[in-house]
């Protein structure tokens, strides 16, 4: 019998007759998966709460011949509950499900967006910083790995050394003032610190910055982001970034059940790629690497 | 593929959502071969549910006049409301004999991936039956997934009013299973809702 076994983060489900779903999944070695996984929309399915958007699991899965069937899943991290439990963290993490969707394919070697994702996705579970902040550090990060890295500092044009204060998107970046075409925006200097920021993962200057500047960086961060993929991000108008990102009141007041299965404490992140650092650990594997958005760079 | 009528009546039957080309092939057949099947009550069905049945102007549940059966009856408590996602909800709701109360159809569940937010629910029409003060206690009954959860934390963020409860259905374990098949998800919501046994 065919069948493999990945981790994989799970981005979206789709109804599938009675009681099925079809799960898009986004693994760690077989890039992006969309498999059945039979009823799970039951209330007796033993593993349909695993198979939720935004839960990191250890899935099996039988070869099928249009869509492979998942045979079993095992959870190795349980964010969906925290994460829709704050309104602002289930829109950010919506859009970074469905950027994350865009920017893989199914023919595997999407390691990094992997880790990235399920970083990021814990970050917010965790509450490490303003849901806004942590989405708009993904979306750079993603584009990034993805090979769209925008340039924050030299012009994107001619290299000349910054800082500059015109933001280009179709042109890759911050560019001198004499090659931005007119009427092209201009970037105050605490939004370009704060991109810069999202970017290297410089999360003592990021969390610092005023509102001011991250409603321009969002902007800017989301005109960039929809121009790459070619296409509109259905979730992105609906980001609560007003949603307060304070404790959440469900996991403070959770039963010693709840709180003993909670992860240690994440490592040091790269400034830049998604680094690793040693998590959970999956029932009788290898401990689970997963990178950290939210730690401090 | 057949000829006419009858592959006309098998496409169309697998256009029905659920239904596959054989399950559509299997039907058309029956109504075909089965001479005690009423047609015409089935084709009078139809066309009475486009015509006649429409949603309830207060709760938004199925209703063929412009109220439904549930909001014009004088027995139910008018200080409940139960906020469901589906209008088949309501009647999973009704099968328990438990609630007396009314409900509160939204129409879906908050989505953004799917481009669904508050907006395109009936979330304005909530606000607006709760705005007399009759309503005491509203029980949110969304689905026990990532975007009933959502929706039920907006709800819950949103409907900040006082003398007004907020609750939410409890979820755990289902009745007549063993709990050593539970997962950790569903049997970490089990103990978090826990309650005090009454002696």
């Amino acid at each position: 019998m065919p069948t493999y076994r990945d981790e994989a983060v799970v981005l979206r489900t789709h109804k599938l007759g009675e009681a099925d779903r079809i799960v898009t999944m986004l693994s760690r070695h077989h890039g992006k998966i969309r498999a059945v996984a039979k009823g799970v929309r039951r209330t007796g399915s033993r593993f349909g709460s695993r198979l939720e958007p935004f839960m990191v699991a250890d899935v099996q899965l039988y070869v099928g011949r249009s869509l492979d069937i998942v045979q079993q899943a095992e959870s190795l991290g349980s964010y969906g509950a925290e994460i829709s439990d704050d309104y602002g963290s289930y829109t950010a993490a919506s859009v970074m499900v469905e950027t994350a969707d865009k920017v893989t394919d199914d023919d595997g070697g999407g390691v990094q967006q992997y880790l990235l994702l399920v970083g990021a996705l814990r970050s917010l579970a965790r509450r490490e910083h303003a849901p806004s902040l942590t989405l708009d550090s993904y979306l750079l990060r993603a584009l990034s790995i993805a090979g769209w890295a925008p340039s924050f500092g030299d012009c994107a044009v001619t290299g000349a050394p910054g800082p500059h204060s015109h933001f280009v998107v179709q042109l890759g970046g911050m560019v001198a003032a004499d090659v931005a075409p007119p009427g092209s925006p201009r970037v105050s200097p605490e939004a370009l610190a704060l991109l810069a920021a999202l970017l290297t993962g410089d999360w003592a200057t990021a969390d610092a910055s005023d509102e001011r500047a991250r409603n321009q960086a969002s902007g800017i961060i989301a005109a960039y982001t929809q121009f790459h993929l070619e296409r509109g991000l259905r979730s992105l108008p609906h980001v609560d970034r007003q949603a307060p990102s304070a404790p959440t009141s469900r996991r403070a007041a959770a039963g010693p059940a709840e709180l003993a299965s909670e992860h240690p404490p994440p490592g040091v992140a790269s400034p830049t790629a998604p680094a690793s650092t040693i998590q959970d650990k999956p029932p009788g594997g290898a401990p689970h690497e997963t990178p950290t958005i939210g730690a401090p760079a | 593929m057949y000829d006419g009528i009858i592959q006309d009546l098998i496409d169309e039957f697998g256009r029905l959502p659920g239904i596959g080309p054989k399950s559509a092939q299997r039907i058309a057949f029956h109504i075909l071969q089965t001479e005690s099947f009423d047609v015409s009550r089935l084709a009078q069905l139809l066309t009475d549910l486009r015509e006649k049945v429409r949603f309830c102007q207060i709760c938004g549940n199925v209703a063929e006049q412009e109220t439904c059966s549930i909001c014009r009856d004088p027995r139910r408590s008018p200080t409940t409301i139960c906020v469901v996602e589906e209008a088949k909800d309501v009647v999973a709701i009704e099968r328990t004999r438990e609630f007396r109360g009314l409900y509160h159809v939204l129409g879906g569940a908050i989505s953004p991936i799917d481009g669904i937010g508050p907006d395109d629910l009936r979330i304005a029409q909530l606000l607006g039956r709760l705005s007399d003060g009759t309503v005491t206690e509203v029980i949110i009954a969304t689905d026990p997934n990532l975007e009933g959860e959502a929706t039920a934390t907006y709800l819950t963020r949103l409907l900040v009013q006082p003398n007004l409860t907020v609750s939410r259905l409890a979820s755990g374990l289902p009745v007549g299973g063993d709990l050593e098949y539970a997962d950790e998800v569903t049997l970490g919501r089990a103990f978090e809702g826990r309650r005090t046994v009454e002696r």
